[in-house]
């Protein structure tokens, strides 16, 4: 019988194929901090058939919102969505680079405004999604570093 | 077209089209009896531009109060932070906020790059970015295309090289993407360290020609139609080791314009240290002078067209 290390989530979102080593990002990109209120598991380093290795988060009893989830195109291009309603894959979807991020990463220049104590949120314009590049509306810089600039 | 500039911020080169571009260089022409003070108007009377200056500037600076009196309007604000607010440790969005309440336009030089724009999505009245740190520098742009445009007769089809600190230089980055816009061919001379950033040459071999990159400027040169001069900028380097290196390294003199074509213009952006020697002032190709009385033409018709005197 298969082994189960954490166990199928009755109703939740499980976050599945998430590159290796992405699923702490993850969490921060859709706003899961220390005052969750709800059962969250965090696989890391999970055998693969597709990647060789992958990482997964489940979140039980919340149901994401898509247009949220879309923002973890930027880090796993290649991460599933599935919501889980009576321990059933209700709704399954691919992420989706969106074409406006903002808020959820600095701008990687230094010398930008929004980097400063200034009352605004970085925000970012696609302008490539392969590979993914970001140019902050600001300051006009273009950026491939978007692991690194997640806040 | 006055419908598109009334109101509009001039933040990026970038926001402007060709056909635009054309229209404020058409206007600016118009201005020049103005400029000069030949012809008196009163076409913003009533009106009051917010300067605002975090950084030292001399010709821009003057250069848009000259624009702004010429054309009977008034200017108030700050040549340096220091004794306003900003020195108390007020952000950038509150100040806009209030000068946003005392004028008409406002002109923003800045430290920071992006703060154009943060002033623009603050301020309900035009912002015009007269500088943001590194970034753009979009009305110097449209003064060096003019002064092209009134020295060559049109901008495409000239060979324009540009030389010094492509790297830091504000000034280049906008102007190389809009001479490439306009069908100019390109050379970029600079030591490695301080050649064009990777996304300003993407940017525009994008619009344009695929531009030369050189260290030699002694080969560049006699090719060129226009010498596009600029300062090693110390204050813009963090480290004192690297600028050390690479300061001095050009210097145009009478000996290196031998060669060149009889047409070449040299312009500067100004201010110069020690990259044009002074003898250079005395020959046809210096224009740099020409170059900087132009911004007060080129800043008349934009802000005309900003604040709805000109169509």
């Amino acid at each position: 019988m298969k082994e189960f290390k954490v166990t199928p989530i009755r109703n939740g979102t499980v976050i599945d194929h998430i590159n290796m080593g992405m699923a702490l990002k993850v969490l921060k990109i859709i706003g899961v901090k220390e005052d969750v209120n709800s059962t969250v598991s965090v696989l890391m380093h999970v055998p693969s058939k597709k990647a060789g290795w992958k990482d997964i988060v489940k979140i039980e009893d919340r149901e994401l919102d898509p247009k949220e989830l879309d923002r973890i195109a930027l880090i796993s291009p290649n991460a599933t969505i599935n919501i889980i309603r009576d321990y059933n894959v209700a709704e399954k979807f691919i992420v989706e680079v969106p074409n406006v991020i903002k808020g959820i990463m600095k701008c990687s220049n230094p010398g930008c405004i929004t980097n400063q104590a200034e009352p605004v949120e970085p925000e970012f314009v696609v302008e490539s999604k392969k590979p993914i590049t970001l140019r902050c509306i600001y300051c006009d810089r273009l950026t491939t570093e978007i692991a690194e600039n997640i806040q | 077209m006055s419908a598109g500039f009334r109101g509009m911020d001039v933040v990026s080169i970038r926001d402007f089209s060709r056909e635009q571009i054309e229209h404020v260089l058409k206007l600016a022409e118009k201005m020049v009896p103005i400029a000069r003070g030949e012809e008196r108007s009163v076409m913003l009377e009533g009106h009051v531009l917010g300067s605002l200056f975090y950084e030292p500037s001399t010709r821009t600076r003057l250069s848009f109060d000259a624009a702004m009196t010429r054309l009977g309007g008034r200017t108030l604000g700050f040549s340096e932070p220091k004794g306003s607010s900003v020195a108390k440790g007020e952000t950038l969005a509150d100040t806009i906020r209030m000068v946003d309440a005392y004028c008409d336009v406002i002109v923003l030089r800045h430290t920071q790059e992006g703060a154009a724009r943060l002033a623009g999505h603050f301020a309900n009245r035009p912002v015009i970015n007269a500088g943001d740190g590194a970034g753009q520098h979009p009305t110097q742009t449209m003064l060096d295309l003019f002064t092209i445009r009134k020295e060559k007769k049109q901008i495409d089809g000239n060979h324009v090289v540009i030389v010094g600190d492509l790297k830091y230089g504000r000034t280049v980055h906008s102007l190389s993407e809009a001479l490439a816009m306009f069908g100019a061919e390109l050379t970029f001379v600079a030591p490695p360290t301080l050649q064009i950033p990777k996304e300003h040459l993407k940017a525009i071999e994008m619009s344009g020609k695929k531009p030369k990159i050189t260290s030699s400027l002694e080969d560049a040169i006699k090719e060129a139609d226009v010498l596009y001069v600029t300062r090693i900028q110390k204050e813009r380097f963090p480290d004192m080791a690297e600028y050390q290196k690479v300061a001095g390294m050009y210097r145009i003199d009478l000996n290196m314009l031998k060669d060149v074509k009889k047409d070449l213009i040299i312009m500067h952006p100004l201010p110069r240290v020690d990259e044009i020697s002074p003898e250079v002032d005395a020959t046809v190709h210096a224009k740099y002078f020409e170059q900087a009385f132009n911004g007060v033409p080129v800043r008349m018709a934009l802000l005309g067209l900003v604040l709805g005197g000109l169509k």
